[in-house]
């Protein structure tokens, strides 16, 4: 196996008295896609927003891309991250919000530019042709001059990946991307979820309650439970034969 | 006579008639003191919301402190500290001014609260968003947080610009010939109160009317989701 792409090593975070995660160890490969399940407060979002720099660690180091995230060397060895090294790391990953956190007064255009512009620095036009070709690719493409408000809960999310790819991260996160929406428009969301893990080789970490659609594309499944990975393994052998019981009970509870 | 009109006192309609192109005159004065003060408030009110929310506690009591006290102290005291006491360190504005500074001031305290609340209902998603996106911070608020926070913050700043406008005859103390001060001045020389100070609240309930609805129609064709970026 080669060096992971993300690397937990005993994590520790805290909100409070409340210690979210314990000791978190957690490897993602190149490329993988990988599902996270667990109950509620089980620290799901928690890795995610980590990993996206919006939530600070409390103990243990962070890899990404063989760098620590959340430090950086300085003189006497590892030292909290500056602003200037968290920029950089960021520019690896993208997500997607689970309330989609559009952009209300920007065009779906704009919102999917915005960032390729002031940060990536590609010029309006690029980064208009590739909006528009991401837009085409989550199948909005006559969509870009609407605002957020005129578009359904699932197109709204379509925008958020797009958004979120605009940035050509190699790490991508969902964080429960069909949470919010109503059921009928969860299709056309994890259609284009799907598509994205069959054709790219994306890193994928996805968060979800949809265990049919985890099943089907995932290369791994990891089962959160009190701020630790209970189990984990292939779809198959997580979900037709969990080792522990409490992973079977938590199946059995969603799945019915 | 005033401001080279001649009132007319042979009756009632006709001393109406002849006395209100001497009190449009101090309506453009309560008009242009209105302006300037509503300016002042709202430049300087966003100067101290963003000094209030600095990260350096150093910047932020002063003048969380300096906006408490203006807002608990009178207008009138801080407008005769700026007439009386600013002239003895050698600074002499005419009386207009003064009182338009004052006024603003005053007011500064309250629209930075506004600013402030405006600025603060733009949501947490929004700014992670932004971080996801490596927003630079100067950019999220330029361009995520102000043109959402402005609507928002449309209808308080247009209570606020029409309580200006109701407080400038307080600048008649400082000789400032606004609007009230021409009709009492009238009064005292033809000794007829009644019609110049009726006809002042008809004129200033035409000026509140009119600055309301126009803050009713911006508020009503402001986009509630933020100013829009194609
Ligand atoms: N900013 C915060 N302040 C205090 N507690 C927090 C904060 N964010 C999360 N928590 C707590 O941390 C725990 C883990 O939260 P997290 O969001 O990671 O759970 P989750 O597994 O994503 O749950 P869910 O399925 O409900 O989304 C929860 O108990 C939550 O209440
Ligand atoms: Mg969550």
């Amino acid at each position: 196996m080669t060096d992971p792409i993300i690397k937990f090593d005993k994590v520790v975070k805290r909100f409070g008295d409340l210690t979210v995660l314990d000791e978190l160890d957690f490897e993602v490969q190149k490329g993988e896609k990988v599902s996270i399940i667990g109950p509620s407060g089980s620290g799901k979002s928690t890795v995610l927003r980590i990993l996206m720099t919006l939530e600070q660690i409390d103990g243990g180091i962070v890899t990404v891309g063989g760098e620590p995230l959340w430090h950086e060397s300085g003189p006497n060895g590892l030292q909290p991250a500056s602003e200037a090294h968290l920029r950089k790391m960021r520019a690896q990953l993208g997500m997607v919000f689970q309330q989609f956190n559009l952009f209300p007064h920007m065009s779906v255009l704009r919102n999917i530019t915005e960032a390729p512009v002031r940060v990536l620095g590609l010029s309006k036009v690029e980064a208009r042709e590739r909006g528009e070709e991401l837009l085409e690719l989550v199948g909005l493409a006559d969509q870009a001059d609407k605002y957020p408000h005129q578009l359904s809960g699932g197109q709204q999310q379509r925008v958020g990946i797009a958004r979120a790819l605009a940035m050509r991260p190699s790490i991508l996160l969902f964080d429960e991307p069909t949470s919010a929406l109503d059921p009928e428009l969860v299709g056309e969301v994890l259609t284009v979820i799907g598509r994205l893990a069959e054709e790219h080789d994306l890193t994928m970490l996805l968060v979800t309650h949809e265990m049919r659609f985890a099943r089907e594309i995932s290369d791994r499944v990891c089962f959160f439970d009190k701020g630790q990975i209970r189990e984990e393994g292939t779809p198959e052998a997580l979900f037709t034969d969990p080792n522990e019981e409490r992973t079977r009970e938590f199946l059995k509870a969603v799945l019915d | 006579m005033l401001f080279g009109f001649e009132w007319d006192l042979s009756n009632p309609l006709a001393f109406a008639i002849s006395i209100l192109p001497i009190l449009l005159i101090g309506m453009w004065v309560t008009i242009q003191a209105t302006v300037v003060g509503f300016f002042v408030a709202l430049v300087l009110g966003l100067i101290f919301a963003i000094l209030k929310s600095a990260p350096s506690r150093f910047i932020a009591w002063p003048a969380r402190l300096v906006t408490e006290f203006i807002r608990d102290t009178p207008l009138l005291v801080q407008l005769f500290f700026l007439y009386y006491v600013l002239p003895e360190y050698g600074i002499v504005l005419p009386a207009f001014m003064t009182g338009a500074l004052a006024l603003g001031l005053q007011y500064s305290a309250y629209t930075s609260e506004v600013y402030r609340a405006g600025i603060e209902a733009v949501g947490r998603d929004q700014h992670e968003a932004a971080r996801a996106l490596n927003l630079p911070s100067a950019r999220t608020f330029t361009h995520i947080v102000v043109p959402q926070a402005i609507p928002r913050i449309v209808p308080a700043m247009g209570n606020y610009l029409v309580s200006i406008m109701k407080d400038v005859p307080v600048l008649s103390v400082v000789t400032v010939l606004e609007m009230l001060n021409v009709a009492k001045i009238i009064g005292d020389r033809t000794f007829n109160y009644l019609i110049p100070l009726s006809m002042v609240g008809g004129l200033y309930l035409i000026m509140t009317l009119v600055a309301s609805a126009g803050v009713r129609l911006l508020d009503r064709y402001l986009p509630k989701q933020g100013l829009p970026l194609k």
